[in-house]
């Protein structure tokens, strides 16, 4: 139980103006499940990637089973007896479970031909031994989330895998398929000698399945420790941290009327569960509410109610006394809302369309910038995006640049110098900072603050708690879809808002 | 006149129609497989019937001309999978660029090579030759059907039953297959996906080769210029209708053959040319009509088991930055 499988000495890995891993000494030991928990954005995954020989530590040594080895790429990382469940499955959706376990090293006949029979004997053995039991013939498209990782999960053992990362397993799981995956979990250490490393950022799971955790905070690994000595209260303080690294800005005084109220709203994510359940709160002008969890509790799903782009099942959300629930994202915007997405490529920028177009989308009907009905006013335009790329400091070679170019805090400020310049009363702000430099970060904070102090009412979704704690004049914690707690910023310690986000007192929640 | 059109010889004419687009077309589903529409098809058969030409022109050797075409076609199979692959061009702009490619091309090596414009035909082109099966001889009317086709006629169809055993039944047709609905399943096992798109795209050029060498040395006993008449386009509606699978593949190309033919006997009974050469190109139209009807069927019923999962696809795509 003491020996230790793989060693990391001072890695570090840099990528391009970010620290990822910055001298990370980590021992994991045969025959635990090790968790590592973190916030977003922590170092976790890059971390895992380097062992796995997805990525090459910028300086550091690894050892695996004592000795100095250089993981360059998967396969190596495979033949040392390292296998990934990666968050995302790597699942070839028509094909069935036997040639999805198999694809890659697969048992043949005549030494051409592939051999049908024994991969379906192959799963069929291994899903027996483990004990995690898929049917090899059905199609992966056809089943389940759960029964896809122990799929994913036989792959990894059918190469011969003694140590499996887990990447976030229970992200995709229901409470159920999380119990059985921990039942597996242990079932794998204790009867057939494997170590896990498990990554998540749900305590909760941690106390109960881990032997050891190791926690980390903004690249850095903050320590080590049985689980038994650890409690959520550790763990989220030291998750979190306790310096503040930002200066708070002073409360806004003169909170108005409300603008926004949202009363029992319930929203199903794309797999058709129940992400958000029954939430209410409401937003006056001059405030900023934050939200604050941990990604993936519902925060996506309720940002996309509050504008228009996913259907809401129950409840109501009223804008000046107007019930908003399933009108189109035109109207949202006509009622005076403006929205910065979480994903700034995805849905809040044409990646491929210039600096100019992406500033005048959303003006693109109004005068002066258009006459007739369908004539662009270049020289309008130009004097209005010229005016925006210089007030919110968007550095780019011109306004004629694809977007795409820019880097990201760039990319964010033009974002946000679109969505503040419509002048609407109310902002729905989701993850306005996430992967940008300190120098971007203060910018668009004060941009924010600027906004409050103009008497708009802010939602701010973030799941950085630092930012929450900076910004916000109120707190709302979430939780599997639930609020579980309201306080104003200065009656509260992040530790508490901490543990309210991983689940703590729901009950008496207030 | 109808005993006339609708005969034996029909049928047998038929099998010779289809099979230049069968062999283009198993070429285009094996690219299809790997998740790479070829639009250049139509160039690469081109590029083919030139070059079996002129492999059978200088040498007075069919082999020659056979070899010269898969030549071309492991060229410029190479050359697409460059800028499709390695260089992540659009596959769609890659293939019309080839299709102008090779049209210029022949054209250009006509004239400067042989010194005619148009067409070029010479007693030294040696034609592919037909194959007689002896013991089919005496069967009636299998022996019309079956026999005395020219070679590729018999290679195309161990092809289709070769193709079909590759794809379905050997590992290698799992990756194949695997590298086109998923490649990162593949990356992350340790067979690089680029490398079999790659393969794909080589054998989709030596089975367009086949094809244009069936067509001059073949099917005819000459070159012309733009003589592949879009039947790269028509391998690809056939591909589409038999959903890449060999087997319907063969059948969509018997039934475009079938029209082929058709129309060039209805001429035989005064109908004007103009009017059916229109034939093969309406029916691929038509075809094409009943597939995407078709999919957005299976997509309204996938939709409505809520099988298509947003999620799913995003996740792939963040993998893939």
């Amino acid at each position: 139980m003491q020996e230790s499988i793989i060693k990391l000495v001072g890695i570090s890995k840099v990528f391009p103006g970010v620290v990822a891993n910055d001298n990370i000494n980590l021992e994991i030991r045969r025959g635990e499940i090790h968790a590592i928990v973190g916030e977003n954005g922590a170092g976790k995954s890059t971390l895992m990637k380097i062992i796995y020989g997805l990525y090459q530590p910028t300086a550091g040594e690894i050892y695996i089973n004592g000795r100095l080895m250089n993981v360059a790429n998967p396969q190596i990382a495979i033949k040392n007896g390292i296998g990934m469940v990666h968050q995302h499955f790597m699942l070839v959706p028509s094909f069935t479970a036997a040639e999805n376990v198999v694809l890659g090293s697969e048992p043949r006949k005549n030494t051409v031909f592939m051999d049908f029979e024994e991969a379906v004997i192959i799963t069929k053995a291994l899903s027996e031994k483990y004990g995690l039991y898929v049917d090899p013939y059905q199609k992966v498209e056809d089943l389940s989330v759960g029964i896809q990782q122990r799929i994913e999960i036989l792959k990894v053992l059918y190469r011969g895998a003694d140590i499996l990362i887990l990447d976030e397993p229970t992200a995709v799981l229901t409470p159920q398929e999380t119990q059985e995956l921990f039942a597996i979990m242990r079932r794998l250490v204790k009867d057939m000698g494997k170590t896990i490393i498990i990554i998540t950022h749900k305590l909760q799971e941690v106390l109960e399945v881990s032997h050891r955790v190791s926690v980390m905070r903004r690249g850095k690994l903050v320590g080590t420790m049985d689980t038994k000595d650890a409690t959520e209260q550790i763990l989220a303080e030291m998750m979190v941290g306790k310096e503040v690294v930002f200066d708070k800005f002073h409360a806004n005084q003169n909170k108005g009327k409300t603008l926004m109220e949202v009363k029992n709203l319930v929203v199903r994510d794309n797999r058709g569960f129940i992400a958000v359940d029954g939430i209410s709160f409401s937003v006056a002008a001059g405030e900023i509410l934050g939200v604050a969890g941990v990604e993936g509790n519902g925060q996506t799903e309720l940002v996309e109610a509050l504008t228009g782009l996913r259907k809401v099942e129950e409840g109501s959300i009223l804008v000046n006394g107007k019930d908003m629930a399933n009108r189109s994202p035109s109207e949202f915007r006509k009622m005076g809302i403006s929205h910065i997405p979480e994903d700034r490529l995805k849905t809040g920028l044409a990646p491929e369309a210039s600096v100019n177009e992406n500033l005048l989308m959303g003006y693109q009907h109004k005068k002066p910038y258009e006459s007739f009905g369908m004539k662009l006013n270049k020289k309008a335009i130009y004097q209005k995006t010229a005016q925006l790329i210089k007030q919110f400091d968007i550095r780019t070679p011109s306004g004629q640049t694809k977007v795409k170019s820019l880097s990201g805090g760039n990319m964010q400020k033009l974002v946000v110098a679109r969505e503040f310049s419509f002048n609407s009363p109310i902002l729905i702000i989701s993850q306005p900072t996430r992967g940008l430099d300190i120098g971007a970060i203060e910018f668009i904070h004060r941009q924010i603050i600027e906004m409050r102090d103009a008497g708009r009412a802010i939602l701010l979704i973030s799941a950085d708690l630092d930012e929450i704690f900076r910004l916000s004049d109120r707190i709302v914690t979430i939780y599997e879809g639930k609020l579980t707690g309201e306080f104003m910023t200065a009656d509260v310690t992040k530790q508490a808002i901490g543990l309210y986000m991983t689940g703590k007192n729901l009950s008496t929640a207030g | 006149m109808y005993r006339e059109i609708f005969n034996i010889t029909l049928l047998q004419n038929t099998i010779r129609t289809a099979t230049p687009l069968i062999l283009a077309a198993l070429g285009g589903l094996l690219t299809s497989h790997t998740g790479i529409l070829n639009i250049g098809m139509e160039g690469m058969i081109l590029l083919g019937a030139f070059f079996g030409v002129a492999g059978s022109y200088f040498f007075e050797s069919y082999l020659m001309g056979i070899l010269f075409a898969v030549t071309s076609g492991i060229i410029i199979g190479i050359v697409f999978a460059l800028f499709v692959i390695k260089l992540k061009s659009d596959e769609f702009i890659v293939g019309i660029a080839i299709n102008m490619f090779a049209g210029g091309l022949t054209m250009f090596l006509l004239r400067s090579i042989f010194g005619v414009k148009g067409a070029f035909s010479s007693p030294r082109i040696q034609p592919l030759p037909d194959i007689n099966i002896a013991f089919i001889d005496k069967i009636p009317i299998l022996n019309v059907l079956l026999n005395n086709h020219s070679l590729f006629v018999y290679i195309s169809w161990i092809l289709v039953i070769a193709i079909y055993i590759f794809l379905y039944k050997t590992p290698y047709g799992l990756w194949f297959r695997a590298a086109g609905e998923f490649p990162e399943a593949l990356d992350t096992v340790g067979i690089s996906s680029d490398k079999i798109k790659f393969a794909s795209s080589i054998l989709c050029g030596i089975l367009c080769g086949f094809a244009g060498v069936h067509l001059s040395l073949g099917y005819l006993t000459l070159f012309t210029e733009n003589m592949s008449a879009n039947r790269g386009f028509i391998a690809l509606a056939a591909i589409i209708f038999g959903s890449a699978n060999p087997l319907m593949t063969y059948v969509a190309a018997l039934i475009f053959g079938f029209f082929d033919a058709l129309g060039i006997r209805l001429q035989g009974v005064g109908i004007p040319s103009q009017f059916t050469q229109m034939f093969p190109y309406i029916v691929t139209v038509l075809v094409l009509i009943a597939v995407v009807k078709r999919e957005r069927d299976k997509k309204a019923l996938q939709a409505k088991a809520g099988r298509i999962d947003k999620s799913q696809s995003q996740a792939a795509g963040n993998l893939t930055r």
